[in-house]
């Protein structure tokens, strides 16, 4: 089914998530399972006195990018902030299996991640469909899957919707996307403002926000907010992915250990974008994409294949 | 959780060739209708699930007004509501409604 | 059980376990018929950040690289993911994920990962470690929480009383062993008094790369819907439906 449809330029932030899918894929290429017709809600939500979804939230199905046949789940992160219920995460799980187990389904998976993470009201069953989802990711990646996340949403990736964009082979994300595990107001609350600051704009996006992702090599390309700009960015990843292997891992440690080394001690971004060798980091900031692009593009450590 | 349901006939069946459609998110403000053509004739359903209570009134006057205004005879439509104000309600319906009439 | 006693009652042949000042736990120990099991985890409540990670998951990769099938035991005591600016400003989320990874990647390549949770096991710090094994169990008292009460409380704005009335009614949302056993999540209670080396070499012949947990969570009616949901995305991608 289509919601009305988004094209081109508008707004990936704004879009609800069935508009992101009509939005990036090909015209009239997409076809739902499991939609919301068949009304395969939550069976938790009513118990708390809340309203469900008919789709519990998650889009999933098959569909086309620029030609290509692709896997797609889009997660509605207007809606319980996107998280994972049962439902909503068996669907990705699913999908993911499918990718995984058959050969004649595509073998590309996009994942159009806007969670905050677990849904408290069913906790360890999102849980466990994060859990879930990471090993069906792996092993689908084992069995040359490509699995991209795509995030640039209003609830972001957070907690294990943070874990599974980076079990992903590649990572897109804009300047409103956000990565992170524990959200700014949730630091706050436990450890006090002087620790984080959550009302904070510039600080929340210096540290979760899509340019320090790029900048840092947390994600892989940085895409316009826009649906033209998520199909160029998505495109331009599945051109190279890395293969999941040993070899990855160990050249993962590696850019992990050299990241915590070289900017462990970095007080705020702008030094650990200074550190890493950006002549001017405090004007990042303002950056428009294709400058921002650019500057990542120059970075070593923004540009690698350990994931 | 509070559930409604209304009966209608409405003048005539909806025009247009579309099955089935959706437009909505549950969220605070807002809500998703989900509408079929599934019933026969020019009869119409709508059920609703929504957290609040005490707007029994208001959700029939809404509902009996788009049902005048649109027609929408042949239409199952089932909201789920996420606390949404009137003007949004009927702003959602006539948006289905505008869906279901495409070819 | 404190953690001593549980490597010695897993271990009676010898060990070289070791935990670091920061709660980190690596080594290896020896089994009964030959060979040995490495051994990584987080003690003391310790909670996991940047810097705990990059030990733990390099001891991962030393037993793959090594080659054979070296089980890997991941013994697990953790608050949850540190909470800091600066960890989350350099990544965290990447750190943890890469830990969960090399513990699959472990698992592909033939070594049983086994989780035993002992004391607390929170949020993103479960998902790096318990929950990336092929095969997870307790010990009575251990308390995987995905997240508290208390914080619950305040987030959803229900009383405490009300969360755990409901908490009685269904293992979905609270914090505790046994739902997490309901779940599909823990497979197994270890019996504390019986010897534990036995029990984990049972558990290791019932491990296996493949995620059985959501046919676990339904056979025990913990989640009647994951199996089915998923099952049936996979009939409908491939037309069977």
């Amino acid at each position: 089914m289509e919601d009305i449809a988004s094209r081109g330029k508008s707004g990936w932030f704004d879009a609800t998530a069935r508009q992101r899918v009509t939005g990036l894929l090909d015209p009239g290429s997409f076809t739902e399972f499991i939609g919301p017709s068949e009304r395969v809600q939550s069976p938790h939500l009513k118990m708390f006195d809340l309203p469900s979804a008919f789709d519990d939230g998650v889009i999933i199905g098959r569909g086309e990018l620029n030609g290509r046949d692709v896997l797609i789940a889009a997660q509605e992160g207007q809606f319980m902030g996107g998280t994972f219920g049962e439902v909503s995460g068996a669907k990705i799980l699913g999908l993911v299996r499918a990718a995984r187990d058959h050969k004649d389904l595509p073998q590309t998976v996009l994942l159009l991640l806007d969670s905050g993470g677990v849904r408290l009201q069913e906790a360890n069953a999102g849980e466990l469909a994060v859990a879930e989802l990471m090993r069906a990711i792996v092993q689908a990646r084992c069995a040359g899957v490509a699995v991209i996340a795509l995030v640039g949403g209003k609830s972001g990736a957070f907690g294990g919707a943070g874990l599974t964009a980076s079990t992903c082979s590649r990572i897109v994300i804009s300047e409103q996307g956000r990565i992170g595990v524990s959200g700014p107001e949730v630091i706050e609350t436990n450890k006090g403002v002087e620790e984080f600051d959550a009302q904070d704009k510039a600080l929340v996006w210096s540290t979760d926000g899509g340019k320090n992702r790029r900048l840092i090599g947390g994600a892989d390309a940085f895409a316009e907010d826009s649906m033209d700009g998520f199909r160029v960015a998505a495109e331009a990843v599945l051109a190279k992915v890395p293969s999941f292997d040993l070899k990855t891992m160990q050249a993962e440690q590696e850019r992990l250990t050299a990241r915590q080394q070289q900017l462990g001690a970095c007080d705020d971004a702008v030094s650990m974008w200074r550190t890493l060798g950006i002549k001017d980091p405090e004007a990042v900031r303002d950056m428009d994409g294709k400058d921002l692009t650019a500057l990542a593009n120059g970075i070593k450590e923004a540009n690698h294949d350990a994931r | 959780m509070q559930m409604l349901s209304f009966k209608h006939t409405a003048r005539s069946r909806l025009p247009g060739k579309k099955d089935k459609a959706i437009i909505g998110v549950v969220a605070s403000g807002n809500l998703e209708v989900l509408l079929e053509r599934v019933i026969p004739g020019a009869e119409c359903e709508v059920a609703i699930a929504t957290p609040l209570t005490g707007y029994d009134e208001t959700w029939e006057a809404v509902i009996a007004d788009f049902v005048e205004r649109f027609s929408p005879g042949g239409l199952r439509i089932s909201i789920n509501d996420g606390g949404a104000r009137p003007d949004t309600v009927y702003l959602r319906l006539m948006q289905g409604s505008a869906l279901m009439e495409a070819d | 059980m404190t953690l001593d006693e549980i490597l010695k009652g897993v271990f009676p042949s010898g060990h070289d376990v070791k935990t670091s000042a920061a709660g980190l736990i690596t080594g290896a120990g020896k089994r009964k018929q030959g060979g040995s099991i490495a051994v990584i985890g987080v003690a003391n409540g310790a909670a996991l950040g940047t810097v705990g990670v990059l030990p733990l998951a390099e001891k991962v990769l030393q037993v793959v690289a090594k080659g054979g099938d070296t089980p890997i035991l991941v013994i697990v005591d953790t608050q949850g993911q540190l909470m800091a600016r600066r960890d989350e400003m350099i990544g965290l989320n990447e750190y943890l994920a890469h830990l969960a990874k090399c513990l699959l990647l472990a698992s592909q390549l033939g070594h049983r990962t086994i989780g035993l949770e002992y004391g607390e096991a929170a949020a993103g710090a479960f998902l790096a470690t318990a929950l990336a094994t092929d095969r997870l169990v307790g010990l009575p008292g251990a308390e995987p929480t995905v997240m508290d009460l208390p914080s619950m409380a305040r987030v959803t704005k229900l009383p405490e009383e009300k969360l755990k009335e409901l908490a009685k009614t269904t293992p979905v949302f609270a914090p505790g062993l046994d739902h997490m056993f309901q779940m599909g999540a823990v497979a197994e209670i270890w019996d504390p008094k019986k010897p534990l080396d036995e029990q984990l070499e049972q558990t290791l012949r019932n491990a296996s790369s493949t995620d059985t947990r959501d046919e676990l969570g339904a056979e025990r009616k913990g989640r009647l819907m994951t199996a089915v949901v998923a099952k049936r995305v996979i009939a409908e991608a491939t037309g069977q439906r």
